[in-house]
């Protein structure tokens, strides 16, 4: 494969993969957010411990 | 008799005569390196051990990178085998909190736009005639992280390990001197002084415990190469937020991290011996590299101004220079930056959550170049 088209692949392959990873990362962090969501016990729990 | 005496003098002496002018400059530059450390106080944890370790292979008889010595034995375990960037990753896990970036995810896209620097460097070596594998690794400097360079460089260019490392980290000391320049060039003073909200809820400690492990699998199944990188850094991150096995996250903190980072700064000392280091091609690598961080940041703030658009102004443009992985220097900048312009202006949580995001970014576009590098067949 020559330079040029090694380097646009790389680039264009390169930034759209990261960008998606991260939005479908985001997706699944705000989807375990509902899961998972933040209660007040959490906060009488986290006094207690320290 | 005296033949012996002359022979065993001679011996003692022989090392000056094979000393030559690039051993002598690359001793100076290993004593400047100790100077920034020491006097400027610059990285000192890295810069300390490498500018010892470049004193140490530049002097002639040593035999310090010979098979069979002392560095050699270290660069082989250590950097061939890739286990000292790795387990510097899971020391990084145990001291990272995500919790800024689980409180508003969408920052994390800000570490996505943070890594384009890196690609559009490999662009940039590739059309100034380095090799495939060679652009690979100068791009990789663009990730403004330390371990996630070694390692893909010790991969594909292990030869340009010296240029490559002292880049990566040197830069990444000198983000609060390239960054703010950018960052008011490409901003105005309107989004300068926008005021982000704080989330009214916290992320929960048990969606602080699944994250690493979802993080894990969701990324090393889209770019399995990342697997040790990602791996580690989630593992040291797990055992932080789990809370049960605190020995482990303060030995990786603190015992593990510190040995290892010593016997990496000597590893990357000792690859910048005179005749393979002072070539044009490591001022070009250096050139590249201060480029690539510049690039880091324009596209980051660039995508800051995307999003604060998008939101109708609530997200403040420059948090996204701290999409990088340069933790948590990025952050303070942009705390400091924004501060210039409203006193009360405070970014730091949110900028801290871009940061963490770069974080987990530069190692998505690690294990993205090295998972395509492995489809196209190359290296």
């Amino acid at each position: 494969m020559d330079n040029f088209t090694f380097g646009i692949t790389m680039t264009i392959v390169g930034m759209g993969s990261t960008l998606f990873s991260l939005w479908f990362l985001t997706l699944v962090i705000n989807l375990l957010k509902r899961i998972f969501p933040y209660r007040e016990s959490d906060e009488k729990g986290k006094e207690a411990k320290s | 008799m005296i033949d012996a005496l002359l022979s065993g003098l001679s011996s003692l002496v022989m090392g000056l005569g094979l000393l030559t002018i690039e051993n002598i400059i690359m001793i100076a530059v290993g004593c400047v390196l100790l100077y920034l450390g020491i006097k400027k106080d610059y990285e000192p944890l890295l810069l300390v051990p490498i500018g010892f370790g470049a004193v140490l292979v530049n002097i002639p008889l040593a035999g310090m990178m010979e098979p069979g010595g002392l560095l050699r034995h270290f660069y082989d375990a250590g950097v061939m085998t890739e286990i000292f960037p790795c387990l510097i990753f899971v020391g990084i896990g145990a001291m990272t909190d995500f919790g800024p970036l689980l409180e508003n995810p969408k920052i994390l896209l800000l570490g996505a736009a943070g890594q384009f620097g890196i690609f559009l460097t490999l662009l940039l070596a590739l059309l100034l005639g380095f090799s495939q594998l060679d652009a690979i690794a100068i791009g990789i400097i663009g990730a403004c992280d330390g371990p996630t360079s070694i390692y893909v460089t010790s991969k594909y260019a292990p030869h340009l390990l010296g240029a490559v490392s002292v880049a990566a980290y040197g830069y990444m000391s000198l983000v609060p001197l390239i960054q703010p320049p950018i960052m008011r060039i490409l901003t105005t003073d309107k989004e300068r002084k926008v005021r982000m909200e704080y989330p009214k809820k916290s992320a929960s400690p048990a969606l602080k415990i699944i994250f690493p492990i979802v993080v894990t699998v969701v990324t090393c199944i889209i770019a399995p190469m990342g697997t040790p990188l990602m791996g580690m850094i989630m593992l040291g991150n797990l055992m932080r937020e789990s809370g049960v096995v605190s020995r482990l996250t303060k030995a990786s903190e603190n015992e593990i991290t510190n040995v290892v980072t010593l016997l990496l700064g000597l590893c990357i000392g000792a690859t910048m011996e005179g005749a393979a280091f002072l070539k044009p091609q490591t001022l070009l690598i250096l050139g590249l590299g201060f480029i690539a961080i510049c690039l880091d940041t324009v596209t980051g703030v660039l995508f800051g101004k995307l999003m604060c658009f998008l939101t109708k102004g609530k997200i403040n443009p420059l948090i996204g220079a701290a999409g990088i992985s340069a933790y948590p220097m990025a952050a303070r900048v942009v705390q400091a930056e924004g501060r210039k312009y409203d006193e009360n202006n405070w970014l730091l949580m949110h900028a801290i959550g871009a940061n963490t995001g770069g974080q987990i970014g530069s190692v998505m576009a690690a294990a993205i170049m090295l998972s395509v590098m492995k489809g196209m067949g190359i290296g």
